[in-house]
């Protein structure tokens, strides 16, 4: 159940290019968190600013991981330690591990790559991290702290790591996984499920979309998801932001 | 001395005058993890229409200054499936249910009242001014005529008190007021969102799917208090209070332009602990005012002439 928690900024570093790491201490008892979990951040707007937790550090702190997108954002990065902060935590719905088989593939896209972190600390898997260029690369270090499976970074541009799309490397590996949990681009998340359909590997991916009230019941949120003939609207905040590909994803 | 919290609206008791605005708060669920749905007089549910609706498609919502815009467009499941799942959990709590209804045409306005009319509710908030879909809605609350029309079919059909829910998006909100009141509404709901739009300067795109949506927030809350201000000239009806309410001070503000109750909505999704901080300092103002009966402050707005 979602909490209403004021908790105190104990760390707040800039780790890329306009891309911050935020540890977060508070009463989090009771609180189970799940893998892609997000909070929504009371920042300087009308709107809260959802953002997915990258890590439970312990049991009353947590590590979030943001990009500089807008004034919320901004003010977010601009706050120092010690400063205060009202979130709501946890919500949503996480990514479902009991699925991920022998070998589960964990692939993130830019800012999409933090919800991944904390799933490897979960469970061992192989993960792909593509950013647009050097300057974006974030988590690489953490990544291979957690896991002793392969790190495949990449960058667009090839200024870092190997060139190209996560979707090139996933091409030629994909025989190997049982599973595949993504986060990222939707054009990205939507090449993924292409190729695991076509492998007819399980895969979940989790999606963004702007929020009103987060917790579902403002139905702002809205993304179409299959069901038997037709779509319907769920909604982000509540029924996702983890949602099987085959829910989204039609080829 | 207790301060005196409650509110007669058509012989129905509000222990307080604090409700929350349809379309913020869903059915309830979701705000009950955070706070006791008993502390509020009311619940004002997400909009119903006869049949289920979809909704419009995403992006919904955008932030614009001091304000959101909205284009849900009325995703609900149906009055009927309201009846049988939501009701039974909004009776758990001693608070009173209003239902705010919608349809596209005048026979859908007056079966949805009927059917609504035949359950376990309080009041009908019927609903003629959501900018949000394309048949019916806003079109039945920008013209006089229509108003009359449409209020005076379902008030046939209605035996629970029928509250008219007006749209800001009119030229003079009193004559569509007056309408509403000789076609036999029984209170006033105000007010809905304004029609607003933005557009992305990078990609051109409007931020909204729908093109434009409703306004609401901070944004429009001096809108809210003239319009209240201006019907309860016109009018002796219950008015709910609605338009940017953010904090106690605004609640009260409201309530002495006119509104006998007042409710909160887009305010809930900064802090969904608003109602509870709202009735709180409303106790304080009361105390440090020596303000017995809440009701006492309503449409007691001072001019000075001199």
């Amino acid at each position: 159940m979602p909490k209403n928690v004021f908790c105190k900024i104990i760390s707040n570093l800039k780790i890329a290019e306009n891309i911050y790491s935020m540890n977060l201490v508070g009463n989090f008892e009771n609180i189970k968190i799940l893998p892609g979990q997000f909070i929504h951040i009371k920042c300087i707007n009308l709107l809260r600013r959802p953002i997915s937790i990258c890590n439970v550090i312990s049991e009353n702190c947590i590590n979030i991981v943001f990009e500089i997108r807008g004034e919320g954002t901004r003010w977010l990065a601009e706050r120092k330690v010690e400063d205060s902060l009202d979130i709501i935590i946890p919500l949503g719905n996480g990514f479902n591990l009991n699925m991920s088989g022998k070998n589960p593939l964990f692939i993130g896209g830019g800012i999409g790559v933090p919800p991944l972190l904390f799933c490897t600390k979960q469970i061992n898997g192989n993960a792909i991290l593509g950013f647009n260029n050097i300057k974006k690369v974030i988590l690489e270090n953490e990544f291979n702290n957690y896991t002793k499976n392969k790190v495949i970074v990449m960058t667009n541009d090839g200024s870092y790591g190997i060139k190209g799309l996560v979707t090139d490397t996933l091409e030629k590996s994909i025989k190997n996984y049982t599973s595949i949990y993504a986060c990222g681009p939707k054009l990205m998340l939507k090449e993924i499920a292409k190729l695991a359909f076509k492998n007819n590997i399980f895969c979940q991916i989790s999606l963004e979309e702007h929020m009103g009230c987060g917790i579902g019941a403002c139905l702002v949120c809205a993304c179409k998801v299959k069901t038997n003939n037709s779509y319907i609207y769920k909604h982000v905040c509540r029924d996702g932001p983890v949602f099987d590909a085959k829910e989204i994803f039609e080829f | 001395m207790k301060e005196n919290l409650n509110c007669n609206i058509c012989g129905i008791n509000f222990k307080n005058p604090i409700i929350t605005a349809s379309g913020t708060f869903g059915f309830g669920r979701e705000y009950s993890n955070f706070f006791d749905l008993n502390f509020l007089g009311g619940i004002s549910v997400k909009g119903l229409t006869l049949n289920p609706r979809d909704g419009n498609m995403p992006p919904r919502i955008c932030e614009t200054p001091m304000g959101i815009l909205n284009s849900v467009g009325l995703q609900n499941p149906g009055v009927d499936e309201f009846i049988k799942t939501e009701i039974p959990f909004l009776r758990r709590y001693s608070t009173n249910i209003i239902v705010n209804v919608s349809g596209n045409s005048i026979e859908d306005y007056c079966r949805i009242v009927e059917k609504i009319s035949n359950s376990d509710i309080d009041i009908i908030e019927m609903n003629i001014s959501c900018p949000n879909i394309k048949a019916g809605g806003m079109a039945f609350g920008t013209s006089e005529s229509m108003v009359y029309e449409v209020v005076s079919n379902a008030k046939k059909y209605s035996k629970k008190p029928l509250f008219v829910k007006l749209s800001p998006n009119v030229t003079d909100i009193s004559l569509i007021a007056k309408a509403a009141e000789n076609a036999g509404a029984d209170g006033f709901s105000l007010i809905n969102t304004l029609l607003g739009m933005r557009i992305n300067i990078n990609n051109r795109n409007p931020m909204l799917a729908n093109i434009i949506g409703g306004l609401s927030g901070p944004a429009i809350f001096p809108i809210a208090i003239k319009m209240i201000y201006q019907i309860r000239q016109i009018s002796k009806l219950p008015i709910i209070g609605m338009g940017g309410i953010s904090s106690w001070q605004d609640a009260i503000e409201m309530m002495i332009a006119g509104a006998n109750i007042i409710a909160v909505g887009t305010a809930l999704f900064a802090d969904p602990y608003v109602p509870i901080k709202i009735l709180n300092g409303m106790k304080t103002y009361m105390k440090n005012n020596n303000i017995i009966n809440i009701n006492d402050i309503v449409n007691t707005c001072v001019i000075n002439n001199d």
